[in-house]
């Protein structure tokens, strides 16, 4: 993965660098010795690796502008970082880069009931956001299996999402204001506690940008009241058709499930025999579907979805009728990931989504690629929103093997933009699917993106070598190419 | 007199743009045309129309999608969800009548270009948040698409969420694709007499803190809900809270119920069942219950957290001569300002204060909008990001110039 030349200048300065962040935040806050650089040398897709010139950990606003405004001064990347959960190297440091971690922005600052919202810092888990208003009876909806982990300021990053996002939206659907600050050090305060922008919807598009628009250093999100229940059920159907059928059976039946996961076979027998889930082993697929809400409603929308699996096709039904039971079901869809590393020595994992109708069909290109490649694949899916992520199993100690995951990977991609899918559903592009970018996009298309980019940060310092295949100068792409006056359609009126 | 264009394709509207910024002559962008008020007023001497731009060219029920050209008329799109007992979740308005015009002229584009939305808002979102794909034509002639057919993609930067609410500032949109969802089975409305708005939104509060999944909540002043055609609301003489519930019957029984019993400290309470809760919605979605026939009244839509909304209503109301009523659960006010010069823009942008909201002046005559700002007006690093967005998009100012802010 080539990233953009690093700065010999910078790094020649690195000392005088080093001295000058000291002199902005506490001296343990700017990290220098090789061993503990180590620590930030990856996030979650560890396949790329770097040591970054400096990590610095600022502890208020005011030090990270500062941080910003001297680095936009001296010419310095700066490379943005929350818990480090990334599965597509949003955040691989940059050999001149400034690492700047938001590890201790962590505290929660306003809980507001009568506005229904929380405001944190980024550094604050997606999970403890819930666990501050859960003995209230609340909870904040988008929940990515990393939760106990990420954090809400790279949630925003990657606009993540999570199983029940289906019903319930992703994290642009549920945030509400943001503090961000932008390279040069100025500090924006987008959105509130309120609904909607009054101009340009500036926090829509930071949501989702992966670090490369601003620093985010403080967040609202709006809270929901847990629902009164919830009850899954458990099916097993002779294949993935069946399944497939099943979900859109029921979604054409009007009804929108809390949570719809799909799990094939060697997904299925990797997660039974890692936590005894009581899956079904015959089952070619097998469908997790949760109903939430009012307990009449879940009540009668479980004989609904029953009704409709026995339509479909589906050789056992199991229906939660406790918590445990409920949990039991999730617990091997939960412990897919880790289930699938037991039985390979490595993994890697996908994040395409697909029109649903079209799944049987990638499914079965999938195991030819899967002979081609001669590795093996095991698929979760959430299947209520099309969220496809194939694991492609192969062991980094075999010569070459990697590189077959990768390009097994990237052809899994391709299938997907050739469906009508997209190339991430809900992990990011970062560096892993920089470079297949213009399998869905025109030169067009990526060009007007780098111009929104260019808007927040015209120099480029924050996070370059993400998102884009091509680099362009700012200067270059604003410029206007006139093409008028000799029209395609001479049939038009003419100025 | 405008002369205005009318492009049959993406490829034909990106050709006038390109001419228009060949002959630097910048160009009003125009749907069915009911929403052609809002804004500072244009001075251009051409228009593009999207009409020709119009159909529904994807309708995937079981997928949730459905992509059409943007001068689709909303009347088409909302015939074939309904075939299908599906709809627009975020309930977009028809605000024709309160425009000034008639009823059932909105286009898909128009709805989307607003970033519109109506009472299920507080549930559902807002345009934007169903805003899958778009297809556009930016100010340099350029077609560019953003996004998908897909509720899940992060691939790349969101334009779909800048062009939604930039009131066709960034773009020509040539094709936009939407999520659609399955339409409630039931639908049903708790009425509470309530006179007192601080009440009302504690009312309100405590209905959409529940578990009972209420999509939608507002206040009606006695004089307001008396211009209602459902004759429950209109003939109480009282001011009511209503909250709504919707879905499958049973479910939609049960929480009524349940919130009949737990908000019965507020006040007497009824109930509205399917019609007339349909109605009611509708009225209060589309702002037909304010009376902007009634002089020459500014109408003022204000969105601030709801716990502010008592607040921001009283000192409101202890200036200006105003009726307003409240929507999204007391986080919305739509008010009617009668006999200020600025049509209340001063008072009502200085209660609000910077950072707490937004008020938008969506109807006001033609001196009011040159003269005093349509738009909230941003801090200056905001106004900055926006300046170079616009550049970023339409760095000559061909589409829709001014309509925002200056220069935007």
């Amino acid at each position: 993965m080539r990233m953009p030349d690093p700065d010999q200048d910078v790094l020649a300065r690195r000392l005088d660098i080093i001295a000058a962040l000291r002199k902005i935040v506490p001296v343990e806050g700017v990290i220098a010795e090789e061993e503990e650089l180590r620590v930030y040398e990856c996030d979650g897709l560890t396949a790329y690796r770097q040591l970054p010139m400096i990590v610095v950990l600022p502890e208020t606003t005011e030090q990270v502008s500062r941080v910003l405004a001297y680095c936009h001064e001296q010419g310095i990347k700066i490379v943005p970082r929350g818990a480090g959960t990334s599965l597509s190297g949003g955040a691989l440091p940059l050999e001149d880069g400034i690492t700047l971690g938001l590890g201790k922005f962590n505290r929660i600052l306003d809980i507001d009931y009568g506005n229904r919202c929380v405001t944190a810092q980024p550094g604050v888990t997606n999970l403890a956001l819930t666990q501050a208003v859960s003995a209230d009876g609340f909870y904040y909806a988008p929940d990515p299996s990393s939760q106990i982990a990420c954090s809400i300021g790279g949630n925003v990053a990657e606009n993540s999402g999570g199983v029940h996002c289906l019903k319930y939206g992703l994290t642009a659907n549920n945030l509400l204001g943001i503090e961000m600050v932008l390279m040069d050090g100025e500090v924006v305060r987008i959105g509130g506690k309120h609904l909607d922008a009054g101009g340009y919807d500036l926090m829509g598009v930071v949501t989702g940008s992966e670090g490369l628009l601003g620093v985010i250093t403080e967040v609202t999100v709006r809270i929901l009241r847990s629902p009164a229940t919830a009850r899954a059920l458990l099916i097993g159907f002779p294949s993935s058709e069946s399944a497939g059928d099943c979900v859109a059976a029921i979604i054409a039946a009007g009804i929108i499930p809390g949570g719809m996961e799909m799990m094939d076979r060697p997904a299925i027998h990797a997660a039974e025999a890692f936590v005894n889930a009581g899956y079904p082993m015959d089952a070619e697929a097998l469908l997790i579907v949760e109903l939430d809400g009012p307990q009449v409603e879940v009540d009668e929308l479980i004989g609904r979805v029953e009704k409709i699996a026995r339509e479909n096709r589906a050789e056992s039904v199991r229906i939660s009728t406790n918590e445990i039971e409920r949990e039991n079901f999730w617990a091997g869809r939960k412990a897919a990931f880790p289930a699938v590393g037991r039985i390979s020595p490595d993994y890697y994992c996908m994040d395409g989504t697909i029109p649903r109708h079209r799944l049987s069909e990638v499914l079965n290109r999938m195991t030819e690629l899967s002979d081609h490649y001669g590795l093996r694949v095991a698929n979760v899916f959430h299947a209520g929103d099309g969220n496809l992520h194939p694991l492609i199993l192969y062991n980094a100690n075999n010569p070459g093997e990697l590189e077959k995951a990768e390009a097994f990977g990237a052809d899994i991609l391709k299938l997907c933009v050739e469906v009508g899918g997209v190339l991430t559903g809900e992990h990011g592009v970062g560096v892993e699917k920089r470079d297949l970018m213009g399998e869905m996009f025109t030169e067009n298309d990526l060009n007007q993106q780098q111009r929104v980019k260019c808007a927040f940060d015209p120099t480029q310092r924050l996070n370059p070598g993400k998102v884009f295949p091509t680099l362009h100068r700012c200067a270059e792409l604003g410029r206007v190419h006139i093409q008028g006056g000799q029209t395609r359609f001479p049939g038009l009126p003419r100025f | 007199m405008i002369e205005t264009f009318n492009p049959g394709s993406a490829d034909e509207a990106g050709a006038i743009v390109s001419d228009a910024l060949a002959a630097e002559t910048p160009l009003e962008i125009v749907g069915g045309g009911s929403l052609r008020g809002i804004g500072r007023p244009l001075e251009t001497g051409y228009a593009l129309s999207t009409a020709g731009l119009s159909g529904v060219s994807l309708y995937e029920p079981e997928e949730l999608v459905l992509r059409a050209g943007p001068g689709t008329p909303m009347s088409q799109i909302k015939m074939q969800l309904d075939q299908q007992g599906q709809m627009l979740a975020f309930e977009p308005p028809d605000l024709g009548v309160l425009m000034g015009g008639d009823s059932e002229q909105g286009t898909l584009g128009g709805i989307v270009a607003g970033n519109l939305a109506g009472p299920r808002r507080v549930k559902s979102g807002a345009a934007r948040d169903h805003f899958l794909g778009v297809e556009a034509v930016s100010g340099r002639g350029e077609l560019f698409k953003s996004g998908g057919r897909v509720v899940k993609n992060v691939t790349g930067y969101d334009l779909c969420k800048l062009l939604a609410g930039s009131w066709g500032t960034l773009g020509v949109m040539t094709e936009i694709t939407v999520k659609v969802l399955p339409a409630p089975e039931k639908t049903r409305t708790v009425l509470i007499e309530c006179a007192d708005a601080a009440k009302a939104v504690a009312a309100m509060t405590q209905a959409l803190s529940s578990p009972h999944d209420v999509s939608a909540a507002g206040w009606v002043p006695q004089a307001v809900a008396s211009r209602s055609s459902v004759s429950y609301v209109s003939s109480t003489q009282k001011a009511l809270v209503a909250i709504r519930a919707e879905g499958i019957g049973s479910s939609v029984e049960a929480r009524c119920e349940a919130l009949r019993d737990e908000l019965a400290a507020f006040g007497n309470i009824e109930e509205l069942h399917s019609h007339n809760s349909s109605r009611f919605w509708e009225e209060m979605r589309d702002v037909r219950l304010l009376d902007p026939v009634e002089g020459d009244g500014c109408i003022w839509r204000i969105s601030m957290p709801p716990a502010s909304a008592p607040e921001l209503l009283g000192g409101l109301h202890n200036a200006l001569d105003m009726e307003a009523f409240l929507d999204w659960g007391g986080g919305l006010i739509w008010a009617h300002v009668c006999g200020m010069a600025d049509g209340g823009s001063y008072v009502i942008r200085r209660a609000l204060g910077t950072g707490q909201g937004h008020a938008t002046m969506i109807r006001g005559s033609l001196e009011q909008r040159l003269i005093h700002p349509v738009f909230q007006p941003e801090p200056a690093p905001i106004e900055k990001l926006t300046r170079n967005l616009k550049e970023a998009f339409d760095p000559h100012g061909i589409l829709n110039p001014n309509r925002m802010y200056d220069g935007i």
